[in-house]
């Protein structure tokens, strides 16, 4: 009796839900024709890309440092550096992650480039980076991250501090984050290559890192 | 009722669906296989609405990388278990 009740407990909220949002009124001004007229201006052509980089791009600046913020995290937590015990590994899955990352690899550059006037951007192109990481990790391929040294470090922080100082040297310009109209696209395309490269360890650092089997662990 | 409909329909339940069984069962690699389920039939959905930079993300992050996640996760824990069990 009792989980009946539970059941059309919530269906009723969920009813009164739906027609609660059926009964807002639009929102009373619409940001699709603004968009659409400064496109031009922006430096790229799709309108996706447009509004993560070019009129919200403080926001995605805030994201990115958000991320970074979730390894450092981890990092902070305390990894052991004791030498792991490389895991047995099939075959097939080290053949496969052989022949797949490098198509991955170039998928990643292609969702990169392509963001700029069609469905893509860094973000996409950083998680297929990411995704490659990950296959190569389970194909035994590279190992863990145990302490990431000075040069993985710098990747890392080099995407946000690339984004940062273009809001550094635009802010002292003019506006922050507001980019001259001749080299916006290019100016996009840089933050974006240096997102995509940050994005793809960071994400795959956080698989490399808590994948660790810790020594007295290992099957 | 056309098709398009009936597909939107059927991906909706599929997707209450997954959701209600990633959470409901009892086991938890059942648990994590209907979640990355529930991640590509998101993907789909976001494709359906036409947003197709949120489905290639969603399908890269919250299917694969998170699936990946979950499942090492459930792997250390099987082995730990066994561990305690065995000594």
């Amino acid at each position: 009796m009792k989980p009946w009740t539970v059941v059309v407990a919530v269906l009723a909220g969920a009813l009164a839900l739906i027609f609660a949002m059926l009964d807002l009124p639009a929102p009373a001004f619409d940001l699709l024709p603004a968009v659409t007229t400064h496109l031009p201006a922006s430096g790229v052509e799709h309108p996706v890309t447009a509004v993560l980089l070019n009129y919200r791009a403080y926001d995605t600046l805030l994201e990115v440092a958000v991320l970074l913020l979730a390894l450092i995290g981890i990092l902070a937590l305390g990894i052991d550096a004791d030498p792991v015990a490389p895991r047995p590994v099939e075959a097939m899955l080290s053949i496969l992650a052989r022949l797949i990352v490098p198509a991955m690899i170039v998928m990643a550059v292609y969702l990169l480039w392509a963001g700029a006037h069609r469905p893509g951007g860094a973000f996409q192109a950083a998680a297929v980076l990411a995704a490659g990481g990950v296959l190569l990790q389970l194909g035994g391929l590279i190992a863990s991250w145990s302490a990431p040294r000075a040069r993985l470090r710098w990747s890392i922080a080099g995407g946000f501090l690339i984004f940062l100082g273009v809001a550094l040297v635009t802010g002292l310009e003019s506006t922050l984050l507001q980019y001259p109209m001749p080299i916006a696209g290019r100016l996009i395309l840089l933050i974006e290559s240096g997102l995509t490269i940050s994005l793809g360890l960071i994400l795959s650092g956080l698989f490399l890192l808590l994948s660790r089997d810790r020594k007295n662990e290992a099957p | 009722m056309n098709l398009t409909l009936a597909f939107d329909l059927l991906l909706a339940a599929a997707l209450l669906w997954s959701g209600w069984r990633s959470l409901s069962t009892p086991r938890l690699s059942r648990a994590i296989v209907m979640f990355v389920s529930f991640g590509l039939l998101m993907t789909l959905a976001w494709a359906r609405l036409q947003a197709p930079d949120i489905a290639l993300a969603e399908a890269a992050i919250g299917a694969g990388l998170t699936g990946a996640l979950l499942l090492d996760t459930y792997g250390a824990l099987r082995r730990r278990q066994h561990q305690e069990n065995g000594a």
